[in-house]
Parts: structure tokens; C-alpha cells; sequence
């Protein structure tokens, strides 16, 4: 037998298409959709695109950070400046908040990296409350109190008029849509970036990596720029995602934007329930946790005693998560990164035939 | 204005700091796990005492006597029926399983002990002070630090010159020979994880008599032991004081110039020793 290596299964092209399908039916959903559900599927988006930046992180990279309220906090921090101080179309304004993001991570990643591990963990977390108490010193932006939009802000947007024309809708349901698409193509983006990423040579570095780091450098393979890339990717998507969630909730403060529990506890637990190391876990997860949230949040800190519960027992009793404990048991990959052997068909006829 | 007195009251402040980094420093030690609810757990354990307090009207100091042996059982328990499960070579799992208990003691507390926060009293001793000219220096503060060199001793003369220290420091080089030695490594880390709780609930005691707490309070304590600990060097207990001095000396000098720079200007103090000099300043090579 002669051999090849694939990485795609014979159905994750159909699952490709299917789940093109699947954004473009979501596209449509303001159409009949409830409000409470349009701002239910928004946070979906949103935590999924923080929760695949961890995953990638941690189920990839080795990189355990508590710190990602850092960048989601400035993703909120940017849009707030550049509407308020500049006056920048608020879209626009999401896009560029994310790049101010980014850069930022550059150099703060260059100080993490020369921690490591757990270090690395709690180090990020320091960073994160930096961040906080620098924010909440900077007035213009309403200090320790926090900030909300201008009304501006929210009823002049790019596309808002044709949107309220379209739908024949108010202002305020008109900017929902916007946001709520927007929030689709970020989960949508993000999602389709990690795949291409981990099916990409940074992708076979990284498995390679996770195998085994001393043989991965021995092939030739820079480990830690291969992780700071991962590094500053997460903190793209996760100043993405935070600049898009303040702008829907369009108030933001140092506390509501560097929260802990908002932006690493329940973005762990996402990851972890849904399945670490999978592309297909922090879909998953992030769907659990809405439908959760909406259901238990009143009962307060026993809902959160649940969460911190079950997150330890999945950790502890299946760590691989809802779908790689499913994936293990029935084989079946929706979003497939690994590399396999595949036979390519009879070895030529040898001599003793 | 004269730096001396926020000098003097940032060195005492770093006795508590050191008392918050040591129980993490020793598990790190040992182990090599950074418990992500240190802090949460020297806040339970402030609330122990508190409750004891409350309930059974002793005084604050045989409440910590009390505290004592139950947070040594505390933390036995935890790393044997939990914690011995998370440490295969992997990093992943003790860090967010110690993240999970952390949001469950939190917000247990929280349930429990409402959010209001709360204080040990210790009597007159609490607003006793010896001044001299401008500087005060406050007699609980003094205590604190005293204690924080005390317990910085009897840790070292445990783990360099008694039989369980041997068996600690062997279990944290190799958990394969100390098993040829008839060891059971999943005991040593159990003692060494109730040794972290004893030393949590000195450092409870002392945080609950200086200053207010609440049940949010955890996550800041774990962030001023882990930058002591890292500022002093890995794998040191001296360095853990030395850590925790330059932290207190930081936030009061900082507090001194801008009551709102406190936490920042001990965090900058910390990000600066990463940048200088990643491994801390006791290191051993």
C-alpha cells in the first residue's frame, strides 16, 4: 500500500458547505426572531469568538492565560476613545479599537513570554488588573465610573438608515441588527481563521509542539514564535470581541470591562464543557452557556457554584469536553486539523508477485 | 513630605505580603502547582475565624489555634481527594481546577456571609502605636511582621533540617525515587498542601485584624503572594520576604504620591523585576 496524508474527511467538505449554509440562514434571523433571542445569539457570537481565541491558547498552544479581559477590555476601551474622543463611525471604530488591541499585545506579550507556565497564567491576570486601574484613571473617559456612549453614537451608524428603511424598524432595533451581524461575522471570522490557522504549517507547529517540544525544535520548529503568533491572534479576536460587546451594551466601566469572571472564568468554562483542543468545543460550549445563563443566572452565586462544579468535573472525569469525549467515542470530525495516513491504493506489484 | 514613614509601613506591609507568598511558595515548591484559590482560601479561612468569633465569643487568637489544625485538615483533604488527581505532567488541569474552587469559594462565601465586608478585633492592641517624632508604627502591623520572620524560619529550619523536609525536598526533586524509598508521594504533597494551610490561616488571621475583608477579596491576595514569590525568586522562603518587603514598600510609596496608585505602583514594581530580571532576585542559578 502507498500512503498520503489528508487532513479533510470525506464529509467535512459537505460540513463546510452546511455550515455556510448555516451563517447565511442565521443572516436572517432578525427577519423573525425575537429580540431576546437576537441579543441572546449576539452574546453567543461574542463568547464564542473569546472562547476559540483561549482555546487556541490553551488547547493549542500550551498558553494558559486568566488574562484575556485584558484585550477585551481594550478592545471596549479603543471603541469608547475613538467614538467619544474622535468621533469615529462606531463601526469603524470596532475595527480599529481591535488593532489598537493588538499592537498593545505586542509588547505585553514580549514581557509574558519571559514567564512560563503557571507563571505565564497569573502573570497575564497582573496585566489585566494594570490595565484596569490605568483605565480607571483616565477621566476623559469617566474614570473609575465608567462611560456610556453618546446618543450620536448610537442612532448615526454606517448602514443604520437603509437597515431601518429596509425592515421599516426604529433606531434601536435597526442598530441591533447591525451589531447582531456584525457579531455573526466575528464569531463567523474567528471560527474560520482558527480552522485555516490549525490546518496551516503554524497549525502542524503547534500539534507538533503539543507532542513533544524538544523533538518539535529539533525538526526545526521556532516555538516561541510560532506561540507569540497564536498569542497576538488571541488578543486580535478577543479585542474584536470586546469592542463589539460594548458597543451593543453601549456603557462600559474599568470593572465591567476587566472582569475575571466575564471574560476568563466563563470563557474557561466554555472551552472546557464544549471540549478544549477542539475547533467544534467553544461552539458548543458557548451555546451551553447562553441557554444556561438565561435560565440560572438568577439564582446568583449557587448558578456560578454550578458552573464551578461541573467545570471541575468535567475536568477531572472526562478532559476532553462534551465533544471530544464525543468525537473519541463515534470518531466523527466535523472541523478536522489533524493530519492522518490515508491509503492512496495498491503498492506496485513487488517481486514475488 | 518625608518617604521614611511610608518606608517604614510598606516594609511592615511586606510582612503580610510574605505570609501571603509563603503557603504558595512551599506548594510551588513542592509540587510545582500555583493554586489559583490561594487567596480565596486565606479569606475562608478569615471567615473561620470570624465565625468562631462570632459563634462561640473566644477571643480572635484561639480562634487562629482553632483555624490552625482544621486548615492543616482542610488542605489535606483537598490534596487527596482533588488536587493528587491534576498533576500529570500536564499544567492545564491544576491551574483550572484551582481556578473552579476559587469562583465556588467565593461565591459560597458570599452566600454564607453576605457581602459586606467584615474584620477580626483584637481590642485595644488593634489602634496600639509607638511613635516616634512623625513615625508611627503601629503594634499589629509589628506583630505581623515579627510572625512573617517566624514562620519564614520554622519553614526553613523544617524543610533543611528535620526528617520531613528531607522527605519534601526529595519528593519535589523526584517523585520516582522517593517511591523506591517506600514514599507514597500523594501522603508528602497531602502534608505539604496542610503545611500551605497553616501558613494561610497565620496569614488570614493577620489580614483579618489589619484591614477589612470580603468574600471578593481572594483573587488580589493570590496576586500580592504571586508577585512577592516571583519578585523574591522561585524556590526561596527568604525570598518570599524580601518579595513581599519590596511589594509593601512599593504600594505605600505609590499610595504616598496618589492614594489611587497603590495596587498600580506595586504591579508596575512587579512587571519592572519580570523585565529585569524574570527569575526574581534571590534565584539560585
Amino acid at each position: 500500500m502507498r500512503y498520503g496524508i489528508a487532513i479533510s474527511t470525506w464529509n467535512s467538505r459537505l460540513i463546510l458547505i452546511a455550515a455556510g449554509v448555516v451563517v447565511i440562514l442565521l443572516a436572517f434571523a432578525p427577519v423573525i426572531a425575537p429580540r431576546s433571542l437576537i441579543q441572546d445569539l449576539i452574546l453567543i457570537f461574542v463568547m464564542c469568538a473569546i472562547a476559540q481565541c483561549w482555546n487556541l491558547l490553551a488547547g493549542y498552544a500550551g498558553l494558559i492565560s486568566v488574562g484575556q479581559q485584558a484585550f477585551v477590555g481594550l478592545g471596549g476601551y479603543g471603541l469608547f476613545a475613538l467614538i467619544i474622543l474622535a468621533g469615529v463611525d462606531p463601526l469603524l471604530a470596532v475595527l480599529l479599537a481591535a488593532i489598537i488591541g493588538t499592537l498593545i499585545a505586542i509588547p505585553v506579550g514580549l514581557l509574558m513570554f519571559r514567564l512560563q507556565g503557571a507563571y505565564f497564567a497569573v502573570g497575564t491576570w497582573v496585566v489585566a488588573e494594570v490595565f484596569r486601574l490605568l483605565l480607571a484613571q483616565w477621566k476623559a473617559l469617566g474614570g473609575g465610573t465608567g462611560n456610556s456612549l453618546p446618543r450620536t453614537a448610537t442612532t448615526e451608524m454606517f448602514g443604520l438608515s437603509t437597515i431601518n428603511a429596509l425592515f421599516g424598524v426604529r433606531n434601536a432595533v435597526g442598530r441591533e441588527i447591525v451589531i447582531y451581524w456584525a457579531a455573526l461575522a466575528l464569531a463567523a471570522a474567528v471560527v474560520g481563521a482558527s480552522y485555516l490557522l490549525l490546518r496551516s504549517r503554524i497549525g502542524l507547529a503547534l500539534s507538533a509542539v503539543r507532542d513533544g517540544e524538544t523533538a518539535a525544535e529539533s525538526v526545526g520548529v521556532d516555538i516561541t514564535r510560532t506561540k507569540f503568533a497564536v498569542y497576538v491572534f488571541a488578543a486580535f479576536g478577543a479585542s474584536l470581541a470586546g469592542a463589539l460587546y460594548f458597543l451593543d451594551s453601549a456603557r462600559i466601566s474599568p470593572d465591567s470591562a476587566f472582569t475575571v469572571l466575564d471574560w476568563t472564568a466563563y470563557v474557561i468554562f466554555i472551552v472546557v464543557i464544549g471540549g478544549i483542543g477542539t475547533i467544534e468545543g467553544p461552539i458548543l460550549g458557548s451555546i451551553i452557556f447562553v441557554v444556561l445563563q438565561s435560565s440560572l443566572s438568577d439564582y446568583g452565586p449557587w448558578y456560578l457554584i454550578l458552573l464551578g462544579v461541573l467545570g471541575i468535573a468535567v475536568m477531572l472525569v472526562a478532559p476532553r469536553g462534551l465533544w471530544g469525549t464525543f468525537s473519541d467515542l463515534t470518531g466523527i470530525h466535523l472541523l478536522p486539523t489533524r493530519r492522518r495516513l490515508v491509503p492512496l491504493g495498491e503498492t506496485p506489484p513487488t517481486r514475488e508477485a | 513630605m518625608s518617604l521614611l514613614n511610608p518606608l517604614i509601613q510598606g516594609v511592615l506591609l511586606g510582612g503580610l505580603y510574605a505570609l501571603y507568598a509563603a503557603g504558595l511558595s512551599l506548594i510551588f515548591g513542592v509540587m510545582r502547582l500555583v493554586n489559583l484559590a490561594h487567596g480565596d482560601f486565606i479569606v475562608l479561612a478569615a471567615y473561620l475565624m470570624l465565625a468562631c468569633v462570632t459563634a462561640l465569643a473566644l477571643p480572635a487568637w484561639v480562634a487562629l489555634l482553632i483555624a490552625m489544625p482544621f486548615m492543616f485538615a482542610l488542605g489535606w483533604a483537598l490534596q487527596r481527594l482533588i488536587l493528587n488527581r491534576t498533576l500529570k505532567n500536564d499544567l492545564l488541569v491544576p491551574l483550572l481546577v484551582t481556578f473552579g474552587l476559587s469562583i465556588i469559594i467565593q461565591n459560597g462565601l458570599l452566600l454564607a456571609f453576605s457581602a459586606d465586608s467584615r474584620r477580626l478585633t483584637v481590642g485595644e492592641l488593634e489602634i496600639a502605636s509607638w511613635t516616634f517624632g512623625d513615625i508611627s508604627i503601629g503594634v499589629v502591623p509589628l506583630i505581623t511582621f515579627i510572625v512573617a520572620v517566624l514562620v519564614i524560619l520554622g519553614l526553613t529550619f523544617l524543610f533543611y533540617r528535620t526528617r520531613l523536609g528531607r522527605i519534601l525536598r526529595a519528593t519535589a526533586d523526584s517523585t520516582e525515587i522517593v517511591q523506591i524509598m517506600g514514599i507514597d508521594p500523594r501522603h508528602v504533597f497531602a502534608i505539604a498542601m496542610g503545611l500551605s494551610f497553616v501558613v494561610i490561616a497565620v496569614a488570614a488571621f493577620f489580614m483579618g485584624v489589619r484591614a477589612n475583608f470580603d468574600p471578593a477579596a481572594g483573587p488580589s491576595r493570590l496576586l500580592y503572594a504571586f508577585e512577592a514569590v516571583v519578585i523574591g525568586g522561585l524556590g526561596s522562603f527568604w525570598g518570599t520576604l524580601i518579595g513581599g518587603t519590596i511589594l509593601g514598600v512599593a504600594q505605600t510609596v505609590g499610595a504616598a504620591i496618589n492614594p489611587e496608585w497603590q495596587q498600580l505602583a506595586g504591579h508596575v514594581v512587579f512587571l519592572a523585576v519580570i523585565l529585569a530580571r524574570p527569575r526574581g532576585l534571590l534565584a539560585r542559578a
